[in-house]
């Protein structure tokens, strides 16, 4: 059981890091993915979900929120995180503040093999960008969503977690909610 | 049309204590009028994007009215913020769209369509709870009370008289006084914001 439930990561294991991470709104395009983390992000009276209408209205809504003192977090897929380039450019990198980017890893596999070129380009489009990244595959790894939110506030750049959706099972839990809503 | 530094008087006289942020071309011209830089925010000048982080800003102060003056070439670019700011419906957001039917930066040339699009009808049809658009100085004049008054977020296209610049981006006269980050920092130190 104990293994079964590392295995995937759970949509509470994510929201709890949000939590601890005193995030204040989350800025989503919800995707085929996530549409069961989306549902218990909304159950949770401390988090603001903001929902927009294209990926690069991510990071200008996040610096406009941080202006205001809260701690937003974008959550949006690979094929968004390239859409919202210039975005990213002028009103993250060039801003300079805190910022966690969690990215659904659309057609990333364990083989190391894709065919989906969101994929292929997803972690060179982050180099190119200077942007760290921290992967992030099941509960096991969910720490790393806590490291990359020090990173953040210490350096005052945006920083990427990469969720592996191959195994993250977003859409599949439907009971492991609660301990994220206490 | 209106000449631009013309709706920011307008403006000016029914400000408040409003957190005000202007983009493209003219912005140049609230610096001029503005009595209170305190409060004057610079959000970048990546175009489309300067709508996304005033209506970010508006939710996280909610406290505070916030006022936005857009430029239509801009909006084009991002023109589904629309939807995203009348989904949460900020009611301390006016949204100015100072729209000169072209893009006066890069020469003046024309906005897709730029005669023919109703900003304000789009807004309207989008969600926006209170739409205005005018031509008229004086009829804006006597409308901005009302406007600063009403329950957001609103929207206020104005058509305003192009301030074409033809000449490279390096040989153009610097008019920003402050930058970004110094702009934000006042305003949070305004606000007694701990930066994030």
């Amino acid at each position: 059981m104990v293994e079964q439930q590392a295995a995937v990561l759970s949509p509470s294991a994510l929201v709890d890091e949000f939590r601890k991470n005193g995030v204040t709104h989350i800025i989503t395009i919800p995707d085929s993915e996530t549409n069961y983390l989306y549902e218990l992000m909304k159950q949770q009276e401390w988090l603001d979900v903001v929902p927009i209408s294209r990926e690069g209205e991510g990071p200008a809504t996040a610096l406009g929120l941080n202006i205001a003192g809260k701690t937003p977090v974008v959550l949006i897929q690979n094929t968004g995180l390239l859409e919202s380039g210039d975005s990213i450019r002028g009103m993250a990198l060039d801003a300079g503040f805190p910022l966690v980017l969690v990215v659904g890893y659309r057609g990333w596999t364990r083989r190391g093999k894709t065919t989906d070129s969101a994929a292929v380009y997803t972690e060179p489009f982050l180099n190119a960008f200077r942007i760290n990244y921290y992967f992030v595959e099941r509960d096991t790894d969910a720490p790393r969503i806590s490291e990359a939110f020090e990173e953040a506030r210490q350096t005052k750049r945006p920083v990427v977690v990469l969720i592996g959706d191959e195994y993250h099972g977003w859409n599949r839990e439907q009971t492991n909610g609660k301990a994220a809503q206490q | 049309m209106i000449d631009a530094i013309d709706v920011f008087r307008a403006f000016g006289k029914h400000r408040g204590d409003a957190i005000v942020a202007a983009s493209g071309t003219v912005a140049k011209h609230w610096p001029e009028i503005s009595e209170n830089e305190r409060r004057d925010v610079q959000l970048g000048s990546t175009m489309g994007q300067t709508t996304s982080a005033a209506f970010g800003m508006a939710l996280g102060l909610p406290d505070e009215k916030v006022v936005l003056f857009d430029s239509e070439g801009a909006l084009l670019m991002n023109l589904g913020v629309l939807a995203s700011i009348a989904g949460k419906a900020p009611a301390n957001f006016v949204h100015f769209l100072l729209d000169n039917e072209c893009y006066a930066t890069t020469g003046g040339q024309p906005v897709p369509n730029a005669t023919g699009i109703d900003y304000a009808g789009v807004a309207s049809r989008i969600g926006y709870p209170a739409t205005y658009h005018f031509d008229d100085l004086e009829d804006l004049a006597t409308s901005m009370a009302e406007i600063m008054d009403r329950e957001g977020p609103v929207f206020v296209s104005v058509k305003i008289k192009p301030e074409v610049e033809n000449l490279p981006v390096g040989m153009r006269q610097r008019t920003r006084r402050r930058s970004r980050q110094e702009t934000i920092d006042t305003l949070q130190a305004e606000l007694g914001i701990t930066a994030g």
